[in-house]
């Protein structure tokens, strides 16, 4: 009994690593001949000509991977309120995105209105607590223990609301994000790299190390505190932490509060280098790709998915994109993640199934 | 064990209950009718068993108590709990937890994918008495479960199933509390590690004096350690009295211990003979 179930699994692992392997090496042979016989060949352009592009031109390299790693990081930040989620109730929760938007929409709202920006930030955070008080009463709490689909379609639920009072409390059209106000910085850093000039955007540098406090934060907390241990507790079986007797509205309040505290920090960040409104929201969506790859379960692995979506994504608009007309970027994301289903479907670091036969 | 104990539970002296069930009834999804009037007392520092066969009601009367229930859809429509002297039966498990009646339920369910430390841990979340008092007890579970101790930092996952009881008990007396109901504690153990945590139920009785309501098919272990015993049948008690004097019952002999009186019956037999029992009862 238990070996027949047990052995389907790791031969399906072994027969993808070799399928995949093969399909390297004979991808590379082609390329290798390819590149032989035709200097301006399909294959030739595919595989030696944009590395000969990144060795002939470091900086640009330098700052297409650069520009990949900060919206890379935004992508982490997006994710990481989805997987603070999925960890502890399960839901995929769809309205993430919108709910960026809606706290980047109720920050400069509340600007707007007259209120001091650091204290707009305090408010909106409050706001953002209501909001999870709310989703837990109304949503989470009458569908206890019913199927995830809909608890999922709930979140559409919530999504839709949340645009529709959005744009009846702020308007539909899109905001300067405050930051100035907020003492983030403006301008750009050149460096002299490789012969070239790299610019780095404060605002991405910014972004970038707010990111990493707060993501060094949120493993910290989910490690070594009281909290965090029931945090995992819920995510491992909803019915053994009952019986021990956590709380699980406590908890859903918890994460809906903290995964609204992800969304403003990515809402002011991502606000910050373009601009608020609700096209955000399909950004948001990025997002899904980035857990494919780096595991719904996995806090690093939202973190690793998102730099590797990131830089991929212009790495390849870049380097590849010329060669089909452009627009890679909008795609690409999900063509990897569709590629990692393939052969590793929970992810880079996502929680191993582990089950007692 | 005090004397307390050795009187019959259910007769007046209420006072001495740690947990009363009086009269309840369970419906599922609002139309399963599965308790039917369910009574039953736990005495203070007693260890009490539910005996019965699969589909009783015994897994079913725990999860009453510690309210588990609504999470299964499940519903307590008539009767009242009463643990130490308190209605309880609309509580949340966490505030029942906090007055100290914890559930270990069946099939253990250890967190996975947390350590056994962590698991353990997870079990204190109700306290408020600081760290170092969490801490001292949990060397205490270290030095009730070696082998725990041994494990501490490996995936509760990844231990054996022995090792996973041990872990929920453990987990459930971080918590401190005053009574711990423990759902077949015995399901797929080798009797070796059956007795093991028979022997620490026992411990923790008689040291701690904490109360047990021990849900049992293993009707053999269990009525060695009880004190006193119910027996379910189809949601509904059928028989109870002290453990040795059913241990000595020609009745439950012949149908939980398998010893049978004289001649062998047929299968068919002791169907018949069982379903004229239960409509006298």
């Amino acid at each position: 009994m238990s070996d027949v179930a047990a052995r389907p699994a790791p031969n399906l692992l072994a027969k993808g690593w070799v399928k995949s392997g093969l399909i390297f090496i004979a991808v590379v042979a082609a390329a290798i001949l390819g590149a032989q016989f035709d200097d301006s060949g399909t294959l030739y352009k595919v595989f030696i000509d944009p590395f000969q592009q990144m060795v002939q031109a470091p900086d640009l390299l330098a700052q297409t991977i650069w520009e990949g790693l900060v919206s890379g990081v935004l992508y982490a930040l997006i994710a990481l309120g989805f997987v603070l989620i999925f960890k502890a109730s399960g839901v995929f929760n769809f309205a993430q995105g919108i709910m960026v938007v809606f706290a980047a929409l109720t920050l400069v709202g509340l600007y707007e209105k007259g209120v001091p920006a650091f204290l707009a930030v305090i408010l909106t955070l409050g706001v953002m607590f209501v909001l999870a008080v709310t989703i837990e009463r109304v949503v989470l709490r009458p569908l206890v223990n019913q199927p995830d689909i809909i608890l999922f379609m709930a979140t559409f639920g919530i999504t839709y609301f949340l645009i529709g009072f959005g744009e009846a409390l702020f308007g539909g059209s899109p905001k300067q994000m405050i930051a100035d106000q907020l003492w983030l910085p403006k301008g750009a850093i050149d460096l002299k790299l490789f012969g070239g000039l790299v610019s780095l955007q404060k605002i991405d540098i910014a972004a970038a190390v707010i990111a990493s406090i707060m993501i060094a934060a949120l493993a910290a907390f989910f490690q070594y505190t009281r909290i965090g241990r029931a945090l995992r507790a819920v995510a491992d079986s909803h019915k053994a932490a009952l019986s021990v007797g956590i709380s699980l509205n406590q908890i859903w309040v918890i994460v809906w509060f903290t995964a609204g505290i992800v969304a403003l920090i990515t809402g002011i960040m991502w606000g910050a280098r373009s601009d608020v409104s609700f096209a955000l929201e399909i950004v948001a969506l990025k997002a899904l790709p980035v857990l494919i790859l780096g595991g719904f379960t996995s806090i690093p692995g939202a973190i690793v998915g998102g730099l590797i979506i990131g830089i991929g994504e212009k790495m390849g608009e870049f380097y590849w994109g010329p060669l089909i007309g452009g627009g890679i970027e909008s795609w690409l994301a999900y063509f990897i993640a569709l590629g990692f289903l393939l052969f590793r479907p929970q992810g880079l670091f996502g929680d191993k199934i582990i089950e007692r036969i | 064990m005090s004397i307390a104990t050795l009187e019959t539970p259910n007769t007046s002296a209420a006072t001495d209950n740690i947990l009363s069930l009086n009269n309840i009834e369970v419906i599922y999804d609002h139309v399963i009718l599965v308790l039917k009037g369910v009574s039953l007392h736990v005495p203070r520092k007693g260890i009490v068993a539910i005996l019965g066969a699969n589909g009783a009601g015994k897994t079913t009367t725990l999860k009453a108590i510690s309210n588990l229930l609504k999470a299964e859809r499940g519903e307590v429509t008539k009767g009242s709990i009463v643990f130490e002297g308190e209605r309880v039966d609309k509580m949340s498990p966490n505030e029942l937890v906090r007055r100290g009646c914890i559930q270990v339920m069946e099939g253990r369910h250890c967190f996975g994918h947390l350590s056994i430390e962590e698991n353990l841990l997870t079990g204190a979340f109700t306290r408020r008495d600081g760290n170092a008092a969490i801490k001292r007890d949990l060397e205490k579970i270290y030095e009730l479960f070696p082998r725990l101790k041994q494990r501490r930092t490996s995936q509760a996952g990844y231990t054996s199933g022995g090792e996973q009881q041990m872990c929920a008990v453990g987990r459930a007396m971080m918590s401190k509390p005053k009574m711990i109901l423990l759902d077949e504690p015995s399901m797929g153990l080798a009797p070796q590690i059956v007795e093991e945590i028979f022997e620490i139920v026992r411990r923790l009785n008689a040291e701690d004096g904490v109360s047990f309501l021990v849900a049992e098919q293993n009707t053999n272990m269990a009525l060695r350690y009880a004190t006193y015993g119910y027996i379910m049948e189809t949601g509904r008690v059928v028989m109870d009295g002290e453990a040795a004097m059913l241990r000595e019952n020609e009745d439950v002999k012949e149908f939980y211990l398998g010893v049978a009186e004289g001649n062998k019956k047929s299968f068919r037999e002791v169907k018949s003979y069982k379903r004229r029992k239960r409509w006298l009862s």
